[in-house]
């Protein structure tokens, strides 16, 4: 992957709302839970959690992992990292899940969290490591951007 | 003094040029002094000269791994398979390349050096390469590569066989076979009116006409390397000497050095330091190790790299052993990334000095690679040498080939060899290629900053326009463009984006959109005919 800092952010923003939120919908009522809470409890919860991976990432990651890729002399950004990065961003936002979330926060566990998150991040990332390319046939050529031209 | 060519010969040279007819003497559907000295022509010129006319929509000169992708790309589009002509004097549209990486020392079963997603055979590169082999073999081994690679493993490239084989399967898939003509393709000119004229010279006795002429409405050339030379001292030294066996080019069948050499214990002076140079090693080497040969390495580098080099921004390439090492021709950003966005925003000489750079000769750093040289300086016989050749001459030693070197700090130093393998690659000047020098001297095309072809960001022939015609150039010939990465696959299907959605704004055809995109891909994973 060679993504330019728009083209991560465009990417980004393209994969939660495709990707991350229909499968936050499906998966939530399935995720194990505190107490036994209806689905209608625990979207606040998995909803805010998208939004946190999605905020936190346009406004301080990318431009970190984009400030990183500059010490590459490919300018690449390795497959792996792009899964690996789901260890850091997760730790984080649930941290500040856990000081700003919802009040249906109390049904969450440890469990319902990373569940979650780390199956809307590997569905993300199995998603932009190939299927991408039949949807935007050019997206590899221009550094992950979705939209506009070349 | 000896006649030698010049130019390596490749496959896509073989068949002679006819050459251009007297002046007092044309014979009917030739080539006229007329025509020659004539920039643009009309259809009357031609067909005065009993040249027939052929009308399509689009021609592609080549017929090689160029021409193949972007007649997919637009195949893929929507264009029909009969508005389109490959001009071609080769089999297969693989049979250059395979020449190359042969001779090279990069047989079918052995590994190129290209992304697992460089995939000419198919446009989406998804499923990518590493996919395909670990279905085919039943191994999860290339998926981890890839996902390992670089930090931990080393790229991940296919083999050239499966690419080949992939070729042949997608050619068969989008008719390729139907849109050929044979022959050599001796220039274009400009229609008046609108559009070209493309003349291709059929074989010998396969054609009525000696000539026929392609009317178009674009026109692409995809011609590979204008041609590929000796280091000019070795040039020398074969026309002075005559001598053709002790002195050769890693891109010219040279066989028969490796079978003298497990023959007769002798010493081999390797030049260059790109990854011809590595793969030539590695088969010296190995011959060494399981052929039994005796043979000495001396290698001569005229930059030699102790370890980081290049700089662009905060980071350097690395480099060591006389090596600079990097994944892939170009770093892999330069292929879709902020490279490439670079690229694509410098003119002239800025443009000129990012090429200067990122380039330079490098190699990747695969593991294999160092343990063999490892293990080749630790037993004696690999020698490095720095220096810039002054003079190429026989040896006082009976057999034997001096390479006079004179090193950075001045010391001149000889060295003896009984062959030396030129592995620099250095390519020939556009006028080589009669093709492109015609398109030069008479098509208005130009050169870039590097003085190869001149083209736009959409690979159009700077120059070339004519009416709502249309003329492109993609591969090696344009080096130096806004695209660093031309002569790869992956930048051949970068290139055929941008052509085929450069032609779509013309009305000639749809851009391919999302949805085309995602029938034509499901039409793709089941193999069937587009």
């Amino acid at each position: 992957m060679t993504p330019t800092l728009f083209g991560r952010i465009q990417t980004r923003i393209f994969l939660i709302l495709v990707i991350g939120v229909p499968w936050t919908l499906l998966v939530t009522p399935f995720l194990p839970a505190r107490g036994n809470p209806s689905a209608t409890d625990l979207y606040p919860v998995t909803f805010a959690a998208l939004a946190v991976v999605l905020v936190l990432g346009v406004i301080v990651w990318e431009p970190i992992y984009h400030g990183l890729q500059q010490f590459r002399w490919e300018r690449d950004w390795p497959t792996s990292f792009a899964l690996l990065t789901c260890v850091n961003e997760a730790f984080v936002a649930y941290h500040i899940l856990a000081r700003v979330g919802p009040d249906s926060l109390v049904y969450a566990t440890k469990a319902t969290y990373l569940t979650h998150i780390v199956s809307t991040w590997v569905i993300m990332w199995l998603f932009v490591i190939g299927p991408i390319r039949v949807i935007f046939p050019r997206y590899r050529f221009r550094g992950g951007r979705v939209l506009g031209g070349f | 003094m000896t006649n030698v060519p010049d130019i390596i010969s490749v496959p896509s040279s073989v068949i002679a040029q006819l050459p251009d007819p007297p002046k007092d003497r044309v014979e009917r559907g030739d080539l006229t002094p007329g025509l020659l000295a004539t920039g643009v022509w009309t259809d009357e010129m031609v067909t005065a000269a009993g040249i027939p006319i052929v009308d399509v929509a689009f021609v592609t000169v080549g017929g090689g791994v160029g021409s193949f992708v972007l007649a997919n790309h637009l195949r893929i589009a929507g264009v029909s398979a009969e508005s389109i002509k490959v001009l071609t004097n080769i089999d297969t549209p693989w049979q250059t390349y395979e020449y190359l990486t042969r001779v090279s020392q990069i047989p079918r079963q052995e590994r190129l050096r290209s992304d697992s997603t460089g995939m000419p055979d198919c446009l989406w590169a998804w499923p990518s390469y590493a996919l395909r082999e670990a279905r085919a073999e039943k191994t999860i081994a290339p998926i981890w590569n890839v996902l390992a690679e670089p930090n931990w493993l080393d790229y991940w490239t296919p083999r050239a066989g499966t690419v080949f084989d992939g070729m042949a399967r997608e050619s068969a898939r989008f008719g390729w076979e139907r849109m050929l003509a044979k022959g050599q393709v001796r220039m274009v000119r400009k229609r008046q009116g609108g559009g070209y004229f493309t003349i291709l010279t059929p074989p010998p006795g396969a054609a009525p006409t000696k000539r026929i002429a392609y009317r178009s409405q674009f026109v692409h050339l995809a011609v590979g390397y204008p041609g590929l030379k000796f280091l000019p001292d070795l040039q020398e030294y074969r026309q002075k000497y005559g001598d053709r066996d002790r002195v050769v080019n890693a891109y010219e069948p040279h066989e028969h050095v490796y079978e003298s050499l497990q023959r007769k214990p002798s010493i081999v002076l390797v030049r260059g330091g790109g990854i011809v140079a590595s793969r030539v090693l590695q088969r010296l080497m190995e011959d060494r190790w399981n052929h039994g040969a005796q043979t000495q390495i001396v290698h001569l580098f005229r930059t030699y790299v102790s370890g980081k080099n290049n700089k662009y921004g905060p980071a350097q390439r690395k480099g060591g052993d006389g090596f600079a090492y990097q994944g892939f021709n170009w770093p892999k950003g330069a292929w879709g990334g902020q490279l490439r966005d670079k690229f694509d925003s410098l003119e002239g000489k800025d443009r000129a000095d990012l090429y200067k750079a990122l380039g330079g000769a490098h190699t990747p750093k695969r593991k294999l690679w160092q343990q063999q040289m490892g293990r080749a300086r630790t037993e004696g016989w690999y020698q490095t040498f720095q220096g810039e050749v002054t003079e190429v001459r026989p040896s006082a030693t009976p057999g034997k080939v001096a390479t006079v070197i004179q090193s950075k700090s001045g010391l001149t130093s000889v060295l003896e060899a009984d062959v030396i393998i030129d592995c620099t690659g250095l390519e020939a000047d556009l006028r080589e290629n009669r093709l492109l020098s015609d398109l030069l001297e008479h098509a208005g095309g130009g050169r870039n900053p590097l003085g190869r072809l001149d083209v736009e960001r959409t690979f159009e022939v700077r120059g070339t326009r004519n009416g709502n015609a249309r003329m492109y150039a993609s591969g090696a010939a344009t080096l130096g463009g806004y695209y660093a990465g031309v002569d790869s696959f992956l930048g051949l299907q970068y290139a055929a984006f941008r052509i085929a959605d450069d032609i779509a704004e013309t009305g000639f055809c749809p851009k391919l959109g999302t949805g085309r995109s995602l029938s034509q891909w499901w039409k793709w994973f089941r193999h069937r005919s587009i």
